[in-house]
C-alpha cells in the first residue's frame, strides 16, 4: 500500500515541478493563462487540504485494525454516530460550498466571451477551422494565413471562430483558454501574449483522419514586428477570395503554413451564414459502399 | 442484392484486423467443435443459452464482460503502443486504423465491457440479496442479455466486415452526418449500440420492478443490503436516461438514412442539440456504471471489517443524491461550447455538488473499517485500492468541473486520464472485487488468494504508471486522439505510459492463470457450507452455488444484515432453526426467446448496415413472428417436487450443521487457550 | 431459512440498530411488495413494470417534444407549420383517438365480465378507430411531400415527421398487438396470464393517447395559433 500511494505523490509531486516548466498550461505567457493557472492550482489546493487527510485515514484504519492487531479494539456495534454523520457530510458540503465561490467568480471573470482590461484595442482575427488546418483571417489588416498565428505582444487579440465543416477547438495552451469553432455558429474568445515567442497551437476536439496534423504556430511579435510581418505578406502570395477559399477548403492534411496578401474581409460571414456552403467532406476512394475512402495524399 | 457490401468490405489490405479475426475465428470455431465432440451441446443449449435463470444470465454478461474487456484492453495496448511510436513518424497505425481503435475502445469498454459486468453482478446478485427466486421478468431478462451480446458481436463483425466508427466513441456530429463519414462504420456504431440499449432498458425496467415489487417478507426499504440499493439507484437512471440515448441515436440515423436534417450543418440542423441529449444520457451512464460498484464496496468493506457497514441511512441519502443530481450536470462536458459564464459557472457548481455523495460514502466506508477487524483478502484489496485511486480520480473530476481550469483541461490527456481514473477505480476495480467475492457463490469453489493478490498489485501498479504521466502530458498541452506529434516534451510521459501497459498486460496474465489454476484444484478450493467469506446477506445463506430456486422456503426477514443474525443465533444455540415444511416450487420454464430474437437483431441490424432492405424487412417480420410464438405458450412454470427441494436442502443443512460443530469446537480451544 | 416464530422476531427487533418497527416476518393475504408479505402478485408486478416500460416510452418523445422546439423555427426557408397544418384534419384524427381509446375502456369492461363476444367487438372498434387515425395521418404526411414538405426539406420538418410518426408507428405496433389479443382472446379465452397483457394493451393505448393531446398541443395548436 505504501508504494502505491507512493506512486501518485510521486506523480503528483512531478506535475507539480513543472510549473517551471516550458510549454503547456503551467506555463502561461498571458494573462488568461496566468489566471486560469491560478485557479486550477487554487481549486488543487482546496482539495488536497481534505483528499490527503482523508487518504492518510484510509490507510491507517485499514492498517490498523488489521485482523491480526489484538491492540486494536473491534467495536461491530459501532454502526452509527450522528456527530460523525454531521462531519461527514458538512466537511464536503463546505469545501464545495468555497469551491462554488471560486467557480461562480471564477467563470465570470474568465468567460472566454468577455473582453479583456487593456489600453490597447484589441486586434480582430477571425478563425476558420478547415480540414485539416486552420485559416486565420485579419480584417482590418485584410490578410490572412493558414497554419501560422502572428500577433503582436501586449495587445489583446479578439478572436471570432466558425468552422467550415466539423467541429474543432481552438486552444494555444500556454495563451489559455479553449473554444470550439462550429458550423453556421460564432464562438469568441479573447487572449493575449505578453512575451514574445513561438507558442504550440492546435485543435483539442477530434475532428476526422487528419486531426493529427491540426496544430499551427503561434509568434507572438513585437508592435513593429507585426506591422512588418503585415506589410510583407501583404506584397506577397496569393489573393484570399471565395474562389481560392473553396480550393483551400478541401480536405488536406499535414498543410505547411501560406499567407494571403489580399483577404476578402466579408469572407467569415459568408462562410458563418452559408452564403458560401459547408465544405465538402471525403473526395476520394471506393465509389459505392465508401467502405474505407478517405485518405487524401 | 446485398446493398453495400461487396468482396472490398473486407480489409484485404490490412493485416492487423485480418490476423485478429482470423485466430478470434479459429478460436471460437475450435470451441465450437469442442463443445460438439464432447457432446456439449445439449448441456449449453438446455442449462445456459435458452437459460432465464438470473444466475446463469448473470454468468452469462460476466462472460461476455470479460471477453469484451480483453477486446478493448488490446485496443487500449495499440493506442498506447501507437503513440509512444509515433513521435515525429506515422508509427505502425495509419489514422484511419487509429481512428477506429480508440472510437471501438470507449465503444467496447462502455457498452460491451462494464455495462455487462454491472447488468451481470445485478443479475446474480439482487434476486438472491432480496431472498427471492428470480427477477420480476425473467424471459425479459433472458432477452436483454441477448440483445446486449448481439450488439458486442455486431462491433466485432466490423472489424472483418467493412469498418467500424472513426469518430470516438460518442459519434458527434456532423463528423458523424453522412457527408463526413460515408463508410458503414459509424452505422455499426449505430445499431449495434442501439439493439444493445434496448436490452439494457429492458434490464433497468426488469430491476427496477424487481427491487420495488419482488423481495422477500418482511424486507422493507431501509432492511435493503447496499448493493440493492446502488442498483436501484442505477436502474432507475437506466429508465431515465437510455430513453435518451435511443431517442438521439434515432435522429442520427435518420439524418443518416433518410437525409433529416437534426444534427446536420444544412437545413437547419443543430449539431449542439446533439452534444446536449448524447450527454444528458452520457453522464448518468458514469453513475450508472459506478454506482452498483459502490454498493460492491460498501458489501465488501462490511464483510472483511466483520460489522456492518456504517451509516446505513446515510449511504442510501448519499446513493439517491448521486442519483438525482447525476442529472443535473451534463453540461460539464462541453464547457468550451461557450454557453456563457452563468450556464457554466450554475453546471461547474451543481458538478462539484456530486462530490458531496461520494465524499459521505467514502467516509463511511472508512467508519466501516473503523473498529472492524479487517481481513486482506483479494476483494477487501481492490477495496481499498479503489479508495485510494477514487479519491485521486474525484478530485481531478472537481478540478474539471470549474469552467476556467477545464478550458486549459478539456479533451487533453489529463481528461483521459481523469476518467480512466474514476472509471478503472470505481468501475473495473468493482468488477475485480465482485468477482473475487461472489466466485464462490456463483461455482462452488473459491479462487486462489495469492493469484488475485498478485493480480492486484500489477494492476495499480500499472494503473498508477499508464496514467500518472498521462496527466503530466495534459497538463503539458497533450490533446487526445493524436495519431501522431511532434512535441519532444511529451514524449517522456507518453513512453512512460507504454511501460505501464506492459505491467498491466502482467495483471492480465495473472488473472488468467489464477483463473486456470483454481478451475483444475477446484475440488481442493470447494467452499461446502455457501458462506466462505463469513458473509451478512441473504446469498451467503443459499448453498454454493445455488439451486436453481434459490431458496427452499422464501426467507422471513426481521432486520438488516438478516443471515447474519440467523448465524449469530445459531452460534449462540448450537442448532439451526426447525426444519421447514418444503412445498413444490413453480419456476420459470427455459425459453429460447432471447437466443432467437436476438438472431433475429444479428440479422436486422447486420442488413440495415448494409442496406440490404429484404433481409432487414424479413428480420422485422420474424421478429414479430418470434413475438406471437411466445405470447401463445401456454405453460410458463416447471414445478420442483417437494422432494427435490427437501433434498438440496437437508444438504445444505447437513452442511451448516457440521460448521456449526466444528465452528464450536474451535471457538472452545481459542477460548481455552486464552483463559 | 426457515419459518419464524414470533419470539425469534421480537429479538431480533432489539439488535436492529434503526429498531424501523417493520418486524412482521409472516405473511400478510395482500402483499403489496412493500417488503410486508414478500413478493407481489403477478398481476402487481406486471402491470408495474409496463408503467416503467411507459416511463423510458414518454422519456423517449421527451426528447422528440424537446427537438421539435428547438428546431421548429429552422425552416431553411422552406413552408413553416402554419403554411402546413391543417388544424381540421387534425381535429379529426384526434377525434378518432379519443374515441378509440373510450371503446378499449369499454373492452376492458367486457373482458373483466369475461364475454368473449363484446370482447371481440370492443376491441375490433378500437382497431377500427385506430386505424381510421392512422389513415389521416398517412394521408397528411403524403399531402406534405407532394408539396415538397417532407422530412429531408428543414430541420423543422425533421423533427415534426419524426415526432408525429413516431407516434403513429407506436399506434401501428399497437394495431398488431391489438390482433394478437383478439386472436389469443378467441383461442385460448379470458386465462389470467392474457387478461395480464390486456391490462398492458390498455395501459399502452392510453398512453399514446396522453401523448397525441400532447402533440396535438404543441406542435399543431401552437403552431398554427401562435
Amino acid at each position: 500500500m505504501r508504494s502505491r500511494f507512493a506512486t501518485g505523490f510521486v506523480a503528483v509531486a512531478a506535475a507539480l515541478a513543472l510549473v517551471g516548466c516550458e510549454t503547456g498550461v503551467l506555463a502561461p505567457a498571458g494573462p488568461v493563462g496566468r489566471a486560469q493557472r491560478t485557479i486550477l492550482l487554487n481549486s488543487l489546493t482546496i482539495m488536497l487540504a481534505i483528499v490527503i487527510p482523508t487518504m492518510i485515514a484510509g490507510l491507517l484504519f485499514a492498517w490498523w485494525f488489521r485482523d491480526s492487531n489484538r491492540r486494536a479494539r473491534y467495536r461491530p456495534q459501532f454502526v452509527y454516530s450522528g456527530r460523525i454523520e454531521l462531519i461527514v457530510w458538512s466537511i464536503p458540503t463546505l469545501v464545495i460550498l468555497f469551491l462554488g465561490g471560486v467557480i461562480w467568480i471564477s467563470s465570470h471573470q474568465l468567460d472566454p466571451f468577455r473582453p479583456l482590461e487593456s489600453p490597447h484595442t484589441p486586434l480582430e482575427v477571425q478563425v476558420v477551422a478547415l480540414d485539416w488546418k486552420w485559416l486565420f483571417i485579419y480584417p482590418e489588416q485584410r490578410v490572412a494565413s493558414v497554419n501560422e498565428l502572428v500577433i503582436p505582444v501586449g495587445r489583446p487579440v479578439h478572436f471570432s471562430l466558425t468552422s467550415a465543416s466539423v467541429m474543432n477547438a481552438f486552444s494555444i495552451p500556454q495563451l489559455g483558454g479553449m473554444i470550439a469553432t462550429m458550423n453556421r455558429m460564432v464562438t469568441q474568445l479573447h487572449l493575449q501574449a505578453d512575451y514574445p515567442g513561438r507558442y504550440y497551437g492546435q485543435s483539442a476536439q477530434f475532428s476526422g483522419d487528419g486531426f493529427a496534423d491540426m496544430h499551427f504556430d503561434v509568434r507572438a511579435v513585437p508592435d513593429d514586428a507585426f506591422a512588418d510581418w503585415v506589410a510583407t505578406t501583404r506584397r506577397s502570395g496569393a489573393v484570399l477570395d471565395r474562389r481560392s477559399y473553396e480550393a483551400l477548403a478541401v480536405q488536406s492534411q499535414n498543410v505547411a503554413p501560406v499567407t494571403y496578401r489580399d483577404a476578402d474581409p466579408r469572407l467569415f460571414q459568408a462562410i458563418v451564414t452559408h452564403e458560401i456552403p459547408p465544405s465538402a467532406g471525403p473526395q476520394v476512394g471506393i465509389p459505392g459502399p465508401a467502405v474505407r475512402p478517405t485518405r487524401e495524399r | 442484392m446485398f446493398g453495400k457490401l461487396t468482396w472490398n468490405a473486407i480489409p484485404w489490405d490490412q493485416p492487423i484486423p485480418l490476423t485478429a479475426a482470423a485466430i478470434v475465428g479459429l478460436a471460437v470455431l475450435g470451441v465450437f467443435i469442442w463443445v460438439v465432440v464432447k457432446g456439449y451441446l445439449p448441456y449449453l443449449w438446455h442449462e445456459w443459452l435458452t437459460s432465464v435463470d438470473h444466475k446463469r444470465i448473470g454468468v452469462m454478461y460476466i462472460v461476455l464482460a470479460v471477453v469484451m474487456l480483453f477486446r478493448g484492453f488490446i485496443d487500449a495496448v495499440m493506442m498506447r503502443s501507437q503513440q509512444a511510436l509515433a513521435f515525429h513518424s506515422g508509427g505502425y497505425l495509419p489514422p484511419e486504423h487509429f481512428d477506429q481503435i480508440f472510437s471501438a475502445h470507449g465503444t467496447i469498454m462502455i457498452f460491451f465491457a462494464a455495462m455487462p459486468l454491472v447488468i451481470g453482478l445485478m443479475n446474480f446478485v439482487v434476486p438472491l440479496q432480496l431472498g427471492v427466486r428470480d427477477v420480476a421478468f425473467p424471459t425479459l431478462n433472458s432477452t436483454s442479455f441477448w440483445l446486449t451480446a448481439t450488439g458486442a458481436l455486431l462491433v466485432n463483425i466490423s472489424l472483418v466486415v467493412g469498418e467500424f466508427a472513426r469518430t470516438g466513441w460518442l459519434v458527434y456530429p456532423p463528423l458523424s452526418e453522412l457527408r463526413y463519414s460515408p463508410g458503414v462504420g459509424v452505422d455499426y456504431y449505430l445499431w449495434a449500440v442501439q439493439i444493445s440499449g434496448i436490452g439494457t432498458l429492458m434490464t433497468g425496467i426488469n430491476f427496477v420492478t424487481t427491487i420495488l415489487k419482488t423481495r422477500a417478507p418482511g424486507m422493507s426499504y431501509l432492511r435493503m443490503p447496499m448493493f440493492c440499493w446502488t442498483s436501484l439507484a442505477s436502474t432507475l437512471l437506466i429508465v431515465a436516461a437510455f430513453p435518451v440515448l435511443t431517442a438521439t441515436l434515432a435522429m442520427l440515423l435518420l439524418d443518416r438514412y433518410l437525409d433529416f436534417h437534426f444534427f446536420t450543418n444544412e437545413g437547419g440542423g443543430n449539431m449542439m442539440m446533439f452534444v446536449n441529449l448524447i450527454w444528458a444520457w452520457g453522464h448518468p451512464e458514469v453513475y450508472i456504471l459506478v454506482l452498483p460498484m459502490f454498493g460492491v464496496f460498501s458489501e465488501v468493506i462490511a464483510t472483511f471489517s466483520r460489522k456492518p457497514l456504517f451509516g446505513y441511512r446515510s449511504m442510501v441519502i448519499a446513493t439517491l443524491f448521486i442519483c438525482i443530481v447525476s442529472f443535473m450536470v451534463w453540461l460539464h462536458h462541453f464547457f468550451t461550447m461557450g454557453s456563457g459564464a452563468n450556464v457554466n459557472a450554475v453546471f461547474g457548481i451543481a458538478t462539484s455538488v456530486i462530490a458531496v455523495g461520494t465524499g459521505v460514502k467514502i467516509y463511511n466506508w472508512l467508519f466501516t473499517m473503523y473498529g472492524g477487524r479487517i481481513r486482506f483478502t483479494t476483494p477487501m484489496l481492490w477495496s481499498i485500492g479503489f479508495i485510494v485511486t477514487f479519491l485521486i480520480g474525484g478530485m481531478t473530476g472537481v478540478l474539471l468541473a470549474v469552467p476556467p481550469a477545464d478550458f486549459q483541461l478539456h479533451n487533453s490527456l489529463f481528461l483521459v486520464a481523469h476518467f480512466h481514473n474514476v472509471i478503472i477505480g470505481g468501475v473495473l476495480f468493482g468488477g475485480f472485487a465482485a468477482l473475487s467475492y461472489w466466485f464462490p457463490k456463483a461455482f462452488g469453489f473459491r479462487l486462489y488468494e495469492g493469484w488475485g493478490k498478485a493480480a492486484f498489485w500489477f494492476t495499480i501498479v500499472g494503473f498508477y504508471v499508464v496514467f500518472m504521466p498521462l496527466y503530466v502530458a495534459g497538463l503539458l498541452g497533450m490533446t487526445r486522439r493524436l495519431q501522431h506529434y511532434d512535441v519532444a516534451e511529451w514524449r517522456p510521459w507518453v513512453l512512460t505510459a507504454g511501460v505501464g501497459v506492459v505491467i498491466m498486460i502482467g495483471a492480465f496474465v495473472c488473472q488468467i492463470v489464477q483463473l486456470v489454476l483454481s478451475i483444475r484444484d477446484r475440488e481442493s478450493l470447494r467452499d461446502t457450507t455457501g458462506d466462505p467469506w463469513d458473509g451478512r446477506s441473504l446469498e451467503w445463506a443459499t448453498p454454493s452455488p445455488p439451486p436453481a430456486f434459490n431458496f427452499a422456503v422464501l426467507p422471513n426477514v426481521a432486520g438488516e444484515e438478516p443471515y447474519w443474525a440467523v448465524k449469530q443465533r445459531a452460534i449462540e444455540t448450537q442448532q439451526l432453526s426447525a426444519e421447514p415444511h418444503y412445498e413444490p416450487i413453480e419456476i420459470p420454464r427455459n425459453s429460447a426467446t432471447g437466443f432467437v430474437t436476438a438472431v433475429f437483431a444479428t440479422i436486422t441490424g447486420f442488413a440495415l448496415i448494409w442496406h440490404i432492405w429484404w433481409l432487414a424487412i424479413a428480420g422485422l417480420v420474424a421478429a414479430y413472428a418470434v413475438f406471437v410464438w411466445f405470447a401463445w405458450r401456454d405453460v410458463h412454470e416447471v414445478v420442483i417436487p417437494a422432494d427435490e427441494v427437501a433434498r438440496v436442502d437437508r444438504a445444505r443443512r447437513r452442511a451448516r450443521e457440521e460448521w456449526l460443530a466444528a465452528h464450536a469446537a474451535a471457538t472452545a480451544a481459542a477460548g481455552g487457550e486464552s483463559t | 431459512m426457515s419459518v419464524v416464530t414470533p419470539a425469534e422476531r421480537s429479538t431480533w427487533r432489539e439488535t436492529d440498530p434503526y429498531v424501523l418497527g417493520h418486524g412482521r416476518g409472516g405473511s400478510v393475504p395482500y402483499a403489496t411488495g412493500h417488503g410486508e408479505g414478500g413478493p407481489a402478485s403477478k398481476r402487481v408486478v406486471v402491470g408495474f413494470g409496463f408503467w416503467i416500460f411507459l416511463l423510458s416510452d414518454i422519456v423517449i418523445f421527451s426528447c422528440f417534444f424537446a427537438s421539435y422546439a428547438v428546431l421548429a423555427r429552422e425552416t431553411a426557408s422552406g413552408p413553416s407549420a402554419k403554411d402546413l397544418f391543417d388544424l381540421g384534419n387534425t381535429a379529426l384524427q384526434t377525434g378518432f383517438l379519443l374515441a378509440s381509446t373510450f371503446v378499449c375502456g369499454l373492452a376492458s369492461l367486457a373482458v373483466d365480465l369475461r364475454n368473449q363476444k363484446w370482447t371481440q367487438v370492443t376491441l375490433l372498434v378500437t382497431g377500427l378507430l385506430g386505424l381510421g387515425f392512422l389513415v389521416l395521418e398517412v394521408r397528411e404526411f403524403a399531402e406534405f411531400m407532394s408539396r415538397g414538405a417532407g422530412p429531408s426539406r428543414s430541420a423543422f420538418l425533421s423533427a415534426f415527421f419524426t415526432l408525429v410518426g413516431s407516434h403513429g408507428l407506436h399506434v401501428t405496433v399497437g394495431l398488431l398487438w391489438l390482433g394478437t389479443m383478439m386472436a389469443q382472446f378467441l383461442a385460448k379465452g379470458f386465462r389470467q396470464d392474457i387478461r395480464h397483457r390486456f391490462l398492458c394493451f390498455s395501459l399502452f393505448w392510453h398512453t399514446l393517447d396522453i401523448i397525441w393531446v400532447g402533440i396535438f398541443n404543441l406542435v399543431f395548436l401552437v403552431g398554427t395559433v401562435l
